[in-house]
């Protein structure tokens, strides 16, 4: 009985979106390689809407397929509907996650949270967006 | 696709003549060997002539051998059963930092059962200096535990120098040879040892069989209590078909040992010497030359054991990790951490581990697809785009 399910399989295969943005408006990065898994978001906004999301992660199967089911899941969202990504929605839409990876790999909504968050701080400052 | 089996440290296939010896034994002979009647003397006479065989293996007396259900039941049945043995004499065990867990955990478990235990250091080989065992060791030491060779890593301990070291201080000193029985040369007497464990999935006998040896003299409190089967040492009736196949694997073993050494070796070393020239930022894992002569082991800095399994297995390939990972416990290998590597580095471990089906053509293979998957799971890591960017000047 294989660990993953094929949707993760999927995701973990052909990964959506990796790499990175030129000029991003906003990074997020969450993890460190002591826990294990390491993921970096890069977005791009346009008029409150996810134009582009690009990841980088360090880690397992389940960490690769989670980034890469996160970035598909929040282009094209407002700003507003991509925070409510959650870990359990993401494992929801990849038919389910081993127990024991689910919170270790599950950073991906974390890291696109950051991202925003990080782009709406640079925007009350004042930049050009 | 090309299918290519390099994970024998997780178990070994098991070998047609050892199928063939063990048949009779699920089907006609199926006595209990404690048993008086007819039906009861086939199955004993099997378990008798097993225990020869595993014994002359380790060139052992065949009545100092103990048949028990895995490596995992030979370490607990050792660590916990020779340190209870003993308590009288004192309640301090000492045992390698680099132990299976079987052997690490049983330790535990005697801590907390009123024992202290002292944790042996390796090098950045894996190796145990017996400088370091000398300083473990107290009045109230009632055992030493150092495994024959680390499975994970590969590197052989100097057991014949540890052991000399016990033995002066009569202690006792058991090693875990699950990595090493049936592959290498492995020679209780030579070796200056008390107990030894073996399991036979490690050189092409079943699953769920192993044995311990314990030195004629040597007490040790059994963990099972019943019947008088071993001795009264490890009660419940014998998996008399297991205990075949293990006695038929070791006997072949014994036979062919030289020449699967002679072929594995070469193989090995390809792959130490041609991967990391292949892949950039690839360090070799345990000892450079006193290793398992089928164990190749890595880590590939920037990305994750994990990932590399499953691509590697996409393509056809079978390996193993110590990366936090792949545990299911979700931590760092202990073996790699205790031989200094970072946690970061030590998530980038991979384990090639040859059995005697491997040829020259399945490490081409190997040699082939492994840089691409490398490189693309380092497309993918932010570690390895910071190494870009700061070491490598940019791109």
């Amino acid at each position: 009985m294989p660990v993953y399910s094929k949707k993760v399989m999927d995701h973990f295969m052909n990964p959506r979106n990796v790499g990175e943005i030129e000029n991003p408006d906003g990074v997020g990065e969450v993890g460190n390689p002591v826990c294990g898994d390491m993921m970096t978001f890069y977005i791009k906004v346009k008029d409150n809407r996810l134009e582009d999301v690009k990841f980088k992660t360090f880690g397992c199967g389940a960490a690769i397929a989670v980034s890469s089911m996160v970035s598909e899941m929040a282009k094209g969202k407002t700003l507003e509907e991509a925070m409510k990504i959650t870990p359990r929605s993401v494992a929801d839409e990849l038919e389910g996650l081993p127990k024991q990876k689910f919170h270790c790999s599950n950073l991906g909504a974390q890291a696109l949270n950051k991202a925003i968050k990080d782009y709406l701080s640079k925007k009350k400052k004042g930049g050009n967006k | 696709m090309r299918k290519v089996y390099l994970d024998n440290a997780a178990t070994t296939p098991l070998l047609p003549e050892v199928r063939e010896a063990m048949l009779p034994y699920l089907g006609d002979v199926f006595g209990n060997p404690s048993s008086l009647h007819d039906w009861g003397d086939g199955a004993r006479e099997a378990v008798a002539s097993a225990r020869e065989q595993v014994a002359a293996l380790i060139g052992a007396n065949a009545d100092e051998m103990i048949f028990t259900g895995s490596g995992t039941e030979s370490n607990n049945f050792a660590v916990k059963g020779l340190a209870l043995a003993q308590q009288n004499k004192g309640k301090h065990v000492a045992v390698s930092a680099i132990e299976h867990f079987s052997v690490l955990h049983s330790a535990r478990t005697l801590a907390k059962w009123g024992f202290e235990v002292s944790e042996i250091p390796v090098d950045k080989y894996g190796v145990v200096n017996p400088d370091d065992l000398r300083r473990s060791l107290r009045k109230d030491t009632v055992l030493v535990s150092v495994m024959h060779a680390n499975g994970e890593v590969g590197t052989i301990e100097p057991i014949q120098e540890l052991a000399r070291i016990t033995r002066e201080r009569n202690i006792p000193f058991h090693t875990d040879a699950v990595a090493t029985a049936g592959t290498t040369p492995v020679k209780v007497v030579e070796l200056g040892i008390d107990a030894l464990s073996l399991a036979g999935n490690q050189f092409y006998g079943p699953k769920g069989v192993g044995a311990l040896w314990i030195r004629k003299g040597v007490r040790i409190m059994p963990l099972l209590d019943g019947g008088i089967q071993e001795e009264g040492r490890r009660a419940g009736t014998e998996n008399v078909p297991a205990i075949v196949g293990l006695g038929k694997a070791a006997e072949l073993a014994k036979i062919h040992m030289a020449d699967r050494i002679k072929r594995l070796t070469p193989l090995r070393d390809r792959l130490l010497k041609e991967l990391p020239g292949r892949i950039e930022r690839v360090v070799v894992t345990g000892h450079p030359r006193n290793r398992l002569p089928g164990h190749a082991s890595f880590c590939v800095e920037f990305i994750e054991g994990e990932s590399m399994l499953m691509l590697l297995n996409s393509r056809g390939i079978a390996v193993s990790s110590g990366s936090a990972c792949t545990s299911r416990a979700l931590k760092a290998s202990h073996v790699l951490i205790a031989m200094g590597l970072s946690h970061e580095i030590a998530q980038g471990s991979i384990l090639f581990t040859l059995g005697i089906d491997n040829t020259n053509e399945d490490i081409d293979y190997v040699l082939e697809t492994m840089p691409p998957i490398a490189d693309r799971l380092r497309q993918m890591s932010p570690l390895y785009a910071k190494f870009s960017k700061t070491v490598k000047g940019g791109k």
